[in-house]
């Protein structure tokens, strides 16, 4: 393997992992609320209801104080894909700039120029501007979502480019392709719901506060009821396009799906763990000994949910690794050598044509296009190398999955019991709906951990490995710079946190206001 | 439509799309440029507050244009946004850190058991006034001096200086730092001279205002004499050219035989610099006059001087991204930019920005047919 600084590649990729976390506490309730927002300020202004209004401002204010944070972790992923990932940068950046540029355009100008008249526009614009402008807020949101995802989404499935080798990246040549790629869709949809889930649990969980407190019962149960039927829809359309992304991930990155699945060696009829529990990490050479120290399995599931057929191969690690000549898998093995023939090639194509010897250059160009698909595959000498952390893959997959079924149904008890108008007597279900707070968060992080770990090693998938897309920087740098962002980023998130408890405890005593 | 035009005129156009956002950008610093003078124009707790909720309903139009700025670049010259941001490492992450104690300072300023205090605040967005706006204008200064990296045949970009990009400011033994720094000062003392002129028309209490007009002559003073040193010395300098095979080469008077070379640019220049004084002179003689609208010339100055800048050092053969080290691997639109397609597809996109002014234009509008008052702070419980 060509030598690399890992160290280097380490506290890079610990730099990213860390703002892109920080960034992903506070996304998704802005993702979320928002709308939430837009819904009140639409039944006030149609209602004309002074307890909407109040309402209204009072989750706004919320939504601002997350807002800013988020602004702030937020400039810092952009400008890293240069500072960082500068070959990377260079790689991908035909594709992958574009949607950057569209969503700085298109939804962070709609973004923060109708959030100064949200905010600033009582009493200065008309009830009507001030809730369209509410409406493009939200709309603005989560269209920077879309574009950002796009662009991940792409390296996950990299369609819609060619390389090109005389300027030694990829370049696009459909951008329909690239922006309606099922992998984009799905991770679009899918991310934007777990935002409005999380942010419909957090303003039913402040509102279950609410009522345990006996304070602002009204005030809190209008809130739960708009928050709760968001967050039921949401959760719907979660479940559904979390189905199509983990089928999509079957055929894109069979890899990070054996790996999320705990799938070692791959079957027909395979069988879906809803509970597992790793004892170790398996040893490479030891392929027979059991991961699992305790599982609870559905015969059939996997496969059926693959491909709604229960008799379809599912492959696993192993087979993935060694290949399997029955089911059509090419191993590892032959993708490695694959890959350093392209690299090969692609080095000798420039040398030829240096040399101008147009002959031994179009030889090497041919080698190289026959074996790009595997490009990423010739930084490795080791098959074992390219298999994610599994146990990381497996927990953070199943930790989602069981909050998202655990979401669902408080959102169904909750709007049961504001039916029959006995939401304030069972003070187990406000105490449960309160501390669903964190849980939501923990699997809205779990859901990009299992994203982009689940994934390594490539940043771009097959094509390019994540060690060699860092910057030529040396080490320390990045040290320095990821200790002063931690701190940084936890001194704001502890201010966020202190703000947000205060706002929320004068709310409850001043029906809402401040 | 643009599949029509040629891959250089294509080029052409996002390199005036980098400029224009580059350049808009300069006259939002009115935001940071007014933030370093929170404390020397409001004595009183209230002033403070009308200073800081009259920016505070601007900054993130400044956060969006450099958010915006830097994804057009990446997307339109990803050799330049990797060479540049993975090279002069510190000076980028120095800018970003003084955005980033920006963006949460408005919001949580004043609210309750905000950890840090008001002050602590206050002095974020005082140091994201001063590093924002030196750091980015000298920044921008090397575009016309050059930087140390190397780009390989791989097109992999090897800084070569270990101080990442501190040594374009503070490396005193070579002349050029001075021209750098003079830029990031002239951008620093125009970011000032904006913030007082957008206070003049956004602001109503006449305490705050008086201090403002003393001012202003105090910051466009030092404006004139780092921006005049800086653009002598570029224009009379040597520059990197290119020839038509693409090697790079030092061509004497470059800049200057670029303004000669592009009249119509160098009209632009000349339009914004006098664009610029006239709002400068209107705002400190004739403030009763038109005080209030003294922002709207030194403002559209400011985006046509920094656009015509910015078309200088990137048309008619320059290398706006020069390389000390290797001149070879220097910077162009031509050699640095995206893939025809790319730039196609995102042109289509540029459509839209006409319809993004408007907005932008009619939503300030909107918000802006009030100045602030103290009475307002009184009242405004969303109040900075």
């Amino acid at each position: 393997m060509e030598h690399f600084d890992m160290a280097l590649v380490d506290w890079s990729r610990a730099q990213f992992a860390l703002t892109a976390m920080y960034h992903w506490i506070f996304v998704p309730l802005t993702l979320g609320l928002s709308f939430i927002v837009a819904i009140m300020m639409t039944i006030y202004v149609r209602t004309g209801n002074e307890l909407w209004k109040k309402i209204t401002k009072f989750w706004m204010t919320l939504f601002g104080v997350n807002f800013a944070i988020g602004v702030a972790t937020g400039i810092i992923l952009e400008f890293e894909f240069g500072t960082n990932w500068s070959n990377y940068s260079w790689f991908v950046g035909d594709i992958f700039g574009a949607p950057l540029a569209i969503e700085g355009i298109m939804a962070f100008f709609l973004e923060s120029t109708f959030i100064a008249i949200l905010f600033f526009g009582w009493g200065r614009v008309s009830k009507k501007f001030h809730m369209i402008s509410a409406w493009m807020v939200a709309i603005g949101s989560n269209l920077s979502a879309l574009w950002i995802l796009v662009a991940n989404a792409w390296m996950q499935n990299p369609v819609g480019m060619r390389f090109n080798p005389d300027t030694a990246r990829n370049e696009m040549v459909n951008f329909w392709e690239v922006l309606f790629s099922p992998t984009a869709i799905n991770k679009f949809l899918h991310t934007i719901s777990s935002g409005y889930v999380l942010s419909a649990i957090f303003v039913v969980g402040v509102s279950a506060w609410f009522l345990l407190k006996h304070r602002n019962v009204d005030f809190a149960k209008k809130s739960m009821i708009i928050a709760a039927v968001f967050g039921l829809l949401s959760s719907f359309y979660l479940v559904l396009t979390g189905d199509e992304s983990a089928r999509d991930i079957y055929h894109t990155q069979p890899m990070k799906f054996a790996a999320f699945e705990g799938l070692d060696d791959g079957t027909v009829s395979a069988p879906l763990v809803v509970i597992g529990f790793l004892k170790e990490v398996p040893d490479p050479n030891q392929p027979d000994v059991e991961r699992f120290a305790f599982k609870i399995e559905i015969p059939n599931l996997l496969s059926y949910m693959v491909a709604l057929n229960s008799n379809v191969f599912v492959p696993g690690i192993n087979d993935l690794i060694n290949g399997n000549e029955k089911h059509g898998i090419m191993s590892y093995y032959e993708k490695i050598d694959k890959g350093k023939l392209a690299i090969k090639a692609l080095g000798d194509y420039k040398e030829a044509l240096e040399r101008k010897d147009q002959v031994a250059a179009a030889e090497n160009l041919k080698v190289f296009e026959a074996n790009y698909a595997y490009f990423g595959y010739g930084y490795y000498d080791d098959p074992n190398d390219l298999v994610p952390n599994v146990p990381v893959a497996f927990y953070s997959f199943h930790i989602m999955v069981i909050l998202g079924v655990h979401f669902m149904i408080l959102f169904i008890v909750i709007l049961v019991l504001l039916y029959k108008k006995k939401i304030e007597k069972i003070r187990w279900v406000l105490y449960v709906a309160l501390w669903t707070i964190p849980l939501a968060y923990i699997a809205s992080q779990a859901g990009w951990v299992l994203a982009e770990m689940g994934r390594q090693p490539w940043v771009v998938q097959d094509l390019m490995p994540t060690l060699s897309a860092v910057s030529n920087i040396d080490k320390s740098s990045v040290v320095v710079t990821f200790w002063i962002f931690a701190v940084t980023f936890t001194v704001l998130l502890i201010a966020e946190i202190k703000i947000m408890v205060s706002q929320i405890v004068s709310g409850s005593k001043n029906e809402g206001g401040h | 439509m643009f599949e029509n035009l040629s891959y250089l005129a294509l080029q052409q156009y996002w390199w005036m799309i980098v400029s224009l956002l580059g350049a808009i950008l300069v006259f939002m610093f009115f935001v940071q440029g007014g933030q370093t003078m929170i404390k020397s124009l409001g004595k009183t707790d209230n002033e403070i507050k009308m200073l800081v909720n009259s920016l505070g309903r601007k900054w993130d139009l400044t956060f969006t244009t450099l958010v915006t700025f830097g994804g057009a670049a990446f997307a339109s010259f990803p050799l330049f946004y990797s060479t540049s941001f993975g090279g002069a490492y510190w000076v980028w992450m120095l800018i970003l850190f003084a955005f980033i104690i920006q963006a949460v300072s408005y919001e949580y300023r004043t609210k309750a058991d905000n950890f840090l205090g008001a002050k602590t605040y206050e002095t974020f967005l005082f140091i994201n006034g001063l590093l924002g706006t030196i750091l980015v204008g000298t920044a921008v200064a090397t575009f016309f001096t050059g930087s140390d990296f190397l780009v390989t045949n791989m097109n992999h970009s090897i800084w070569q200086n270990p101080y990442r990009g501190l040594e374009l400011a503070f490396n005193f033994a070579r002349y050029e730092t001075f021209i750098n720094l003079s830029l990031g000062l002239a951008v620093f003392f125009l970011a000032r001279v904006l913030g007082i002129l957008y206070f003049f028309n956004n602001i109503e209490d006449e305490t705050i205002l008086t201090r403002a007009r003393k001012q202003l002559l105090v910051n466009a003073l030092p404006f004139l004499v780092f921006f005049l040193f800086f653009l002598i010395n570029v224009l009379f300098m040597d520059g990197f050219g290119y020839d038509s095979n693409g090697v790079v080469s030092m061509v004497p008077y470059k800049y200057f035989n670029n303004l000669i070379e592009m009249p119509l640019n160098t009209v632009i220049l000349l339009l914004g610099v006098v664009a610029v004084l006239w709002g400068i002179y209107r705002g400190a003689f004739h403030y009763e006059k038109c005080g209030t609208k003294a922002i709207w010339f030194t403002g559209g100055g400011t985006i046509l001087t920094v656009f015509a800048l910015l078309i200088l050092v990137g048309f008619n053969n320059t290398c706006f991204y020069p390389s000390t080290s290797d001149l070879q691997s220097s910077l162009t639109i031509q050699n640095a930019s995206s893939s025809k397609y790319t730039l196609v597809a995102m042109s289509y996109v540029s459509l839209l920005v006409p319809f993004v002014v408007a907005y932008i234009w009619y939503a300030w509008s909107s918000l802006n047919k009030k100045p602030i008052t103290a009475k307002e702070m009184e009242d405004d419980h969303h109040a900075y």
